[in-house]
């Protein structure tokens, strides 16, 4: 018997009651809101701070905030951060130290109670980078405890994109706008003549209860057929695609292409692509010490493999050239991911492209070296490098 | 991350060469880390410093040993312990070297530098089970004289009369070096195996891994019975912090020790 799970339709003043029963059930509820430009994840006291009328308007380097004459509240594309800041957050203390008169190391692991986080407005990209890192920091031999906690507590309201950006290819990495499993409550937005509303589907007994608390209209054939089109749609006004190849193969076969000098003379090594992307996962560690000496602690922080460090052996770094670090970004991502976490690591979310500050795009990386690898040519014959 | 440093007391140091010293540690209370195998490593902390991975060079009742080099601000403190002194372990992580799969072959050690250290470990136990395999070879070669690991234990094995084949080779001698000069793989020839039916641990720098396990597989051993160990930075040991990858491999959870078979084609691209 399968449990019960229920579709309806929100109203406005359903969505304030959405984030009203979710605080009062003691959750950080979180989604996007404009703050300085962009539309940012931060915690809401309410619906009302949902980016109602903005849109976003990206290109490869590019990302500017568009009035919509619509009011619709999840009309925007992905943002500068994901979600990964509240799962994976940017600063972790892992322990601390104290050191007694004798010597004596005595260790605490001290994590106070993580928040009990209310996602509204995952986009079905982001659900998909965090089933990812579930995988990476909570599939393995050791989970990180943190992690699990945070995400285990998390309630994952979905909305459906009805608006792709320019730099959208999820849907050439096996997604889709269309949220299918993996939430607790999935909201698909219709603005039209019959008004704005939110058609809800429930993916979860938790999404059941919370639903069931919420001030709700039955579901009806009219905006449920606005909400699938709407959706179908999407799909196909994708932005971008990943080249119709087998990217694991073709970035294996390509450690050695000549493209990589090309991207490499483009790529600042900022690690910004890093940083946005909802998938990587990367931290070092800091020692951090007080003024007695005698109390240390350990910080987790993220770290990018564009940082000259990060392969730091003694000696020198492994990876001293952009085009190594370049290499190895889209490479783990695209390919070793799969040895390493049984799937990719990239959802084609395109914030990498956005937010690259020289815009470089991996959709037309990954079509470059699939040009080079299928074209096979001896060095002279071929074209000569862009740019 | 997962897990904290469990505190260890320095029980002795003794220092093996110029700029590397043995570290033999013994539990400071009452936890313990779940014992060790011969190539796997420990995470280990230094008060306000840091923590790196260092594998176990050797395997005691309710002891470890680290044989640590000092090149850089953690392994620096850790050389300079004293006894009493307290640090910090996590683990064990990591493959070993899995001498039990080697059961019924000859056994071939080569070490470069200090790269002898995760295999002495394994040195010891193939001696204290002689029946379980053929003829042990231990092959060792080091920058200078002066750089040799072990050297007393060294020149008792090379002194022969043991059941362990056992020579030492310098990249360049001191005027008072009696010994062989030239590559590791240059004693290759004298060592006792058949290639058909051996079983080879290799650890050191990685042009010396190279050569060694180029070499042997053109003698004849299966690329995947040359167990290298390779070395990466490492933050987590969880597999993680993403530091120590080599391709898809991460090394702190798929290695330090791998076969050549996946080693070869990772070893050979430049950055990778």
């Amino acid at each position: 018997m399968p449990d019960r799970r229920t579709t309806a339709v929100l109203d406005l003043s359903g969505l304030d009651a959405l984030v009203e029963v979710l605080r009062g059930q003691g959750r950080t509820v979180v989604g996007p809101t404009v703050r300085d430009g962009a539309v940012v994840l931060a915690e809401l006291d309410s619906a009302r701070r949902l980016p109602f009328g903005w849109g976003t308007e990206v290109e490869a380097g590019r990302y500017r905030l568009v009035p919509r004459a619509d009011g619709a509240a999840f009309a925007h594309t992905t943002g500068p951060q994901s979600w990964k800041a509240f799962l994976h957050p940017e600063r972790e203390k892992l322990w601390s130290v104290d050191r007694g008169a004798d010597g004596e190391l005595s260790v605490t692991e001290e994590r106070p109670p993580q928040p009990s986080y209310a996602f509204l407005g995952v986009r079905p990209c982001d659900l998909r980078a965090i089933a990812v890192q579930d995988r990476v920091l909570a599939g393995g031999r050791y989970p990180d405890s943190g992690y699990r906690e945070r995400r285990v507590g998390a309630f994952l309201i979905a909305a459906e994109c009805t608006e792709p950006g320019a730099t959208c290819f999820c849907v050439s990495m096996g997604g889709g706008p269309g949220a299918d499993a993996g939430f607790d409550l999935a909201l698909t937005e219709v603005v039209d003549a019959d008004g704005h509303r939110f058609r809800v589907r429930s993916g979860s007994d938790a999404g059941e209860e919370v639903l069931a608390a919420v001030p709700h209209h039955p579901d009806d054939p009219a905006t449920g057929t606005a909400a699938r089109s709407a959706v179908d749609a999407a799909r196909e006004r994708m932005g971008r695609a990943m080249p119709p190849v087998d990217l694991r193969a073709l970035l294996a076969g390509s450690l050695e292409a000549e493209r990589w000098d090309d991207v490499a003379a483009r790529c600042l090594t900022c690690g910004n692509c890093t940083m946005v992307c909802p998938t990587c996962f990367c931290t070092t560690t800091e020692e951090v010490t007080d003024l007695t000496g005698d109390h240390a602690e350990r910080w987790q922080r993220w770290d990018s493999c564009f940082d000259l460090d990060f392969s730091l052996l003694h000696g020198g770094p492994v990876r001293a050239s952009g085009r190594s670090r370049y290499r190895q970004w889209l490479t783990h991502k695209l390919s070793t991911w799969y040895d390493q976490f049984g799937s990719s690591g990239c959802v084609g979310c395109g914030r990498c492209i956005t937010w690259c500050p020289v815009g470089i795009d991996i959709t037309e990386e990954a079509a470059a070296l699939q040009a080079e690898t299928s074209a096979g040519l001896p060095h002279d014959d071929r074209e000569e490098p862009r740019r | 991350m997962t897990g904290v440093p469990v505190p260890y007391r320095v029980v002795r140091t003794r220092p093996e060469t110029a700029d590397t010293v043995s570290i033999t540690l013994a539990p400071a209370g009452t936890a313990a880390l779940a014992p060790f195998t011969p190539g796997r490593f420990a995470m280990v902390y230094a008060f306000g410093v840091g923590e790196i991975p260092v594998s176990v060079s050797r395997i005691g009742a309710g002891e470890l040993v680290h044989t640590v080099r000092s090149v850089g601000a953690v392994s620096a403190a850790l050389c300079a312990l004293r006894p009493g002194d307290r640090v910090g372990l996590r683990g064990p992580f990591g493959t070993g070297w899995e001498l039990p799969r080697a059961a019924g072959r000859d056994v071939l050690v080569v070490a470069g530098g200090i790269g002898l250290a995760p295999l002495r470990p394994l040195v010891l136990a193939a001696l204290a089970a002689p029946d379980a395999h053929g003829r042990p070879n231990l092959l060792v070669g080091a920058r200078t004289p002066g750089d040799v690991l072990y050297a007393k234990q060294l020149s008792d094995w090379a002194a022969g009369g043991g059941p362990l084949h056992c020579a030492v080779t310098v990249d360049r001698p001191s005027p008072t070096w009696r010994g062989r000069v030239g590559l590791v793989t240059e004693l290759l020839n004298e060592a006792w195996f058949d290639p058909a039916n051996t079983t080879a641990f290799v650890c050191g720098p990685e042009a010396m891994i190279r050569a060694t396990a180029r070499e042997l597989v053109r003698r004849g051993l299966a690329p995947d019975r040359v167990r290298v160990s390779l070395e990466r930075n490492m933050r987590c040991g969880t597999a993680h912090c993403g530091h120590c990858q080599l391709g898809g491999a991460l090394l702190c959870r798929d290695g330090p020790v791998i076969g050549w078979d996946l080693a070869r084609d990772l070893l050979t691209v430049r950055e990778l």
